[in-house]
């Protein structure tokens, strides 16, 4: 065991760097991950923004923190399929007869993916700039950002790992990223929840997106982030601890 | 007296209610190239996996090089590859990225000279730097079986190395073994195929019904049976051996 942890960033590293070719050699993976969130952005924006009421003076301003969410949703989906495929093809097996530290090769799957997501939510940024987002936001506002986006990367990832261990097709692998991508529309990501019914609300309002849009929304628009930052922190390690545990379960009984 | 590179005792292994090993026992030296005959699903994938380090037994002792797999799996994982039943390569990397990959977790330096080796001892210059994606099944499973020398392992498992592939390729795996066992590496193979077994192994294991139940040298299984007759026989040529003939006449035109 001892010479296999010895080399457990250099495995990494060369883990890593297999999967970021992955994504550089398919860069239509980074864009069919921001084009469901794009297109949403639009349609709420051009369409329904116009009759929703939000007490925000720019619809666009209130959903891009839900929209930033969406693209993380979906872009998981590619880590199930990812890891399934190299676990179908066999390479998995072949890393697992040499001498190298194994938990590396989950690692580099989720190494990549707090990457290319971060690459797709930058895309996203950039067109919503476009369409007409402003911020008053300092640098250290937009650093918290980008740290509750990676814990929540990271989170979704090690759910994503679960699923493409436990798939036996690759349609299953990604299919559990739906109701995750959906996950953003039963929040306060597009309108506010006191206008939902009842059961609606109280679960709109006790989901992990709803503190975590809450806490950006207000990083964005320079306003204290209260509680919702320490809910929204304690829901990202919370789904870390659980997913990484079962998943590095699941991984050793490959 | 030779070196015993593999010693198993008595090993057996279950899938829930299926028992698929039922204490299998034998020795393998070293050097030379131990062919394992079974039919499928005799379990030969299954004692491969165990002699690789991926599966424990349920019962029974398994050593490699003088180690137990239970005990000892990284000092195993250090002397042996693996080339499994579908080639186990990275389809988006080049065939040269798929074999440095492999060198850099083998920790060795120079992986490009490495590589670079490699690539010139299997004639694959000329397609080393396209993805393996595109390759044919034939110079996948070269990539393959390249990946696996990476290192110079003493022991090579190859499970099932020509099942898929058309009879050039075949006759391709069939020379690259022959030059691994004359290097002094040890192959272990398994194969459905009896010609694949007469012609490469120096030693046959016969898996059935659980258990090894005949292991032999060719000559030594011969004997098991009578002593042959002689008949004559119009010799016709094979179909393969049609095959084989029309398409180089083809490729010298």
């Amino acid at each position: 065991m001892e010479t296999a942890n010895k080399y457990f960033l250099k495995d990494l590293g060369v883990m890593f760097g297999r999967s970021m070719r992955h994504i550089f050699r398919s860069m239509d993976t980074i864009i069919t991950v921001s084009i469901t969130p794009i297109a949403i952005m639009v349609l709420f924006v051009y369409v329904f923004g116009g009759a929703i009421e939000t007490g925000a003076k720019n619809y666009i301003d209130y959903i891009i923190p839900g929209v930033m969410l969406m693209t993380i949703g979906s872009g998981i989906a590619y880590v199930s399929y990812r890891l399934f495929t190299d676990k179908k093809s066999g390479i998995v097996e072949r890393f697992h007869t040499m001498p190298i530290a194994r938990s590396t090769v989950l690692w580099g799957h989720v190494l990549t993916s707090i990457i290319s997501n971060g690459i797709s939510v930058v895309v996203v940024i950039l067109v919503a700039l476009l369409m007409g987002f402003r911020t008053s936001a300092g640098i250290f506002s937009w650093l918290e950002v980008f740290g509750i986006l990676g814990l929540f990367t990271l989170a979704l990832t090690w759910v994503a790992v679960i699923a493409g261990l436990a798939a036996s097709t690759p349609d299953g692998a990604g299919a559990f990223a739906y109701p995750i991508i959906f996950l953003p529309f039963i929040s306060s990501a597009f309108v506010p929840t006191d206008t939902m019914p009842a059961v609606v609300r109280a679960f709109a309002e006790n989901q992990p997106v709803t503190p975590i849009v809450e806490a950006i929304r207000s990083l964005f628009s320079n306003q204290p982030v209260g509680n919702d930052i320490w809910i929204a922190l304690i829901w990202c390690v919370v789904i870390i601890v659980v997913s990484y545990s079962i998943a590095m379960r699941m991984y050793k009984k490959l | 007296m030779k070196n015993k590179i593999i010693e198993i005792k008595g090993a057996t292994k279950a899938y829930k209610d299926l028992k698929v090993l039922k204490g299998v026992s034998f020795d393998v030296e070293e050097g030379g190239v131990f062919a394992l005959l079974g039919s499928n699903g005799a379990g030969k994938t299954t004692l491969i996996n165990i002699m690789t380090t991926l599966l424990t037994p349920d019962e029974g002792s398994v050593k490699i090089n003088g180690f137990d797999i239970e005990k000892n799996p990284e000092a195993i994982r250090e002397v042996i590859s693996l080339t499994g039943q579908f080639a186990a390569i990275d389809g988006i990397l080049t065939g040269r990225e798929n074999i440095q990959m492999i060198a850099k977790l083998r920790h060795l330096k120079q992986s490009g000279q490495v590589a670079e080796a490699l690539i010139r001892r299997f004639e694959m210059t000329e397609a080393a730097d396209r993805r393996v994606g595109t390759y044919s099944g034939g110079m996948k499973r070269r990539i393959d079986i390249a990946m696996s020398l990476v290192g110079n392992p003493k022991i090579i498992f190859l499970d099932e190395p020509t099942t898929g592939l058309d009879p050039e390729g075949r006759l391709e795996v069939w020379k690259i073994i022959k030059e691994l066992s004359a290097t002094g590496t040890t192959v272990f193979l398994t194969t459905q195929h009896l010609e694949e077994a007469e012609q490469l192994a120096d030693k046959i294991g016969i898996l059935h019904g659980g258990k090894i139940i005949a292991l032999d040298t060719l000559e030594g299984l011969k004997k098991l049976f009578p002593p042959a007759k002689v008949e004559y026989v119009e010799k016709q040529p094979t179909l393969e051996e049609i095959f084989l003939a029309i398409t180089r006449k083809k490729e010298e035109k």
